[in-house]
């Protein structure tokens, strides 16, 4: 440091009047947005829950089971997703289907979205295009862990997100999710 | 009858004070967070609301006030019981005292009465003001003493070493001020700043004393342990004299912080910038100096001049959170250093050079 930044005063008389701009033009900002005269505030802050940034189209998020035309999954039970899955949160259990041109249907196909980790490796793995992370939801959660689990009927009932990236489906509720 | 009256002019110049700095700190944890989030490009706390009614955040305070009543209020096993309660009550006590003989306007003439427009009248009101704010210190080193923690003694040390390194400069550098009003009075040296040099330029402190005006403003800051001079807190390293306190008595400190920071706003007000003093204002009206003048009645005059008080502490009030929220926190030897080595010294060649031009501008 040269002396002049050892003697403090000057340089922080330079810090006051750039923090001190910085007030002043946002609260000439925020008046002027207050009376109506400018479309933008003084703040880059987004209001959360109200207001939201877009989301990306590829933006992984609650998975979905996609449907056949007659309703039933298109998975096939071949536990592609849970063999790839690094966090170990798929659990499939298999049945026969009715239809002899299908090999298998899943029973069971839960996801522990407590351990999920986003990577989206199901979705790539997945040799039917049976599930999808398109549904826009990001915002669900639980106070207990068993609230984390969704199972496939909850999974069959979400839609994939409209254009504008905003979730269709509302947030299926786990059955303990109200503790 | 006279008795009545006068203890009821006596319980209104201290309720007047009480009221005024009570709830400016209470205003000024809303404007910290306002003030900081507006010099951040942000919008700062908002969702606080009464039905619905958001009023810019302003009842986060409230909702502050209201979630410390209702916390816990936990002490630790092996803590001094005594010293741990009556640790938060010393510190906001005297930080609340210390504004007592702040003058905020002038001697009041109303139905024969003189009533000196501050809470009490005393002629060594500048001696007190320092003595209160230098006992405000013992709170913080009980608090940390007594909580039996390391960190909180850690704090309560620092904060007595901080203290002692700041206090000098403070008195130090408010004896040019003294010297040149030749008074310890407040209500006096305000008056003095009434002058005017050359017929035109009012006497305020800044100007006859600039250098005293930064190290005691500095030195300020470090008394009343904000940043950049916090290390007593040092949230990130040792949390501080505070660490085991919750609840209300944690409000308290943070209290006695905002109550400091008005203290020290006022008593720099007075001191330096004329305090309750408008240019060209007397008592019976505006006199400028080119002659013209304008003839105001005296309850208007003193209406003007409690509001000039009260808008310059604001001001002062508005500086000090933008250095607050500008620089960062000094390390511990960084702020002894600029105690001892800078502040102390600068604060001593005041008082010579002050001294020595005092003299040659009464032997002109």
């Amino acid at each position: 440091m040269n002396f002049r930044q050892r003697f403090y005063l000057v340089e922080v008389l330079s810090g006051l009047w750039l923090t001190a701009a910085h007030f002043f033009r946002n609260m000439g900002r925020h008046v002027a947005h207050a009376v109506g005269a400018s479309r933008t505030g003084g703040a880059v802050t987004i209001q959360y829950p109200e207001e939201r940034r877009p989301y990306s189209p590829r933006l992984r998020s609650l998975h979905r089971l996609v449907r056949r035309e007659d309703g039933s999954p298109r998975c096939v039970a071949c536990m592609m997703c849970e063999t790839v899955c690094p966090a170990h949160c798929i659990y499939i259990v298999a049945e026969e289907h009715p239809n002899p041109d299908i090999e298998k249907v899943p029973r069971r196909f839960d996801i522990d979205l407590g351990k999920c980790v986003f990577c989206g490796y199901c979705v790539e793995a997945c040799p039917e295009d049976a599930i999808r992370m398109d549904t826009g939801i990001l915002e669900f959660s639980s106070y207990s862990r068993g609230g984390m689990i969704y199972t496939k009927e909850m999974l069959l009932s979400l839609e994939a997100a409209g254009a504008d990236g905003r979730p269709r489906s509302p947030i299926p509720v786990p059955a303990d999710r109200t503790a | 009858m006279s008795v009545v009256a006068d203890l009821g002019i006596s319980f209104g110049r201290v309720a007047f004070m009480m009221f005024f700095v009570l709830n400016v700190a209470a205003l000024l944890g809303w404007v910290e967070r306002k003030q900081s989030a507006i010099m951040q490009d942000r919008i700062g706390a908002n969702r606080a609301s009464i039905f619905g009614l958001r009023a810019l955040g302003l009842f986060h305070p409230l909702a502050d006030t209201l979630k410390m009543l209702a916390k816990e209020d936990f002490r630790p096993a092996r803590a001094d019981r005594l010293l741990f309660e009556l640790a938060p009550f010393v510190s906001v006590f005297f930080a609340l005292v210390a504004f007592a003989s702040i003058p905020f306007g002038d001697t009041l003439r109303v139905g024969g009465r003189e009533i000196p427009l501050q809470a009490v009248t005393l002629n060594v009101g500048l001696l007190y003001v320092f003595a209160m704010l230098s006992l405000g210190v013992y709170g913080v080193m009980m608090a940390g003493w007594a909580s039996a923690n390391n960190y909180a003694l850690l704090g309560g040390q620092r904060a007595a070493a901080l203290m002692i390194s700041a206090e000098i400069a403070i008195g130090a550098s408010i004896m040019g001020v003294v010297m040149i009003h030749g008074s310890l009075s407040l209500m006096d040296i305000v008056r003095g700043q009434g002058r005017l040099l050359w017929g035109w330029v009012p006497a305020w402190g800044i100007l006859t004393q600039p250098l005293a005006f930064v190290l005691f403003v500095t030195a300020g800051i470090a008394a009343t342990k904000r940043i950049p001079f916090d290390m007593p807190e040092g949230e990130s390293e040792i949390i501080g004299y505070f660490v085991e306190y919750s609840g209300m008595k944690f409000g308290m400190f943070l209290m006695t912080d905002m109550v400091e920071t008005i203290v020290l706003a006022g008593l720099s007000t007075s001191l330096f910038l004329g305090g309750w003093q408008i240019p060209y204002l007397y008592a019976e009206g505006f006199r400028f100096p080119w002659g013209a003048a304008v003839a105001l009645s005296p309850l208007l005059v003193t209406v003007l001049q409690v509001s000039a008080f009260v808008g310059k502490v604001g001001a002062v009030i508005f500086v000090l959170m933008l250095i607050r929220w500008t620089l960062p926190r000094f390390r511990y030897d960084q702020a002894m250093r600029l105690g001892w080595f800078g502040l102390f010294p600068l604060s001593i060649a005041n008082i010579v050079i002050t001294g020595l031009l005092l003299l040659a501008w009464e032997s002109r």
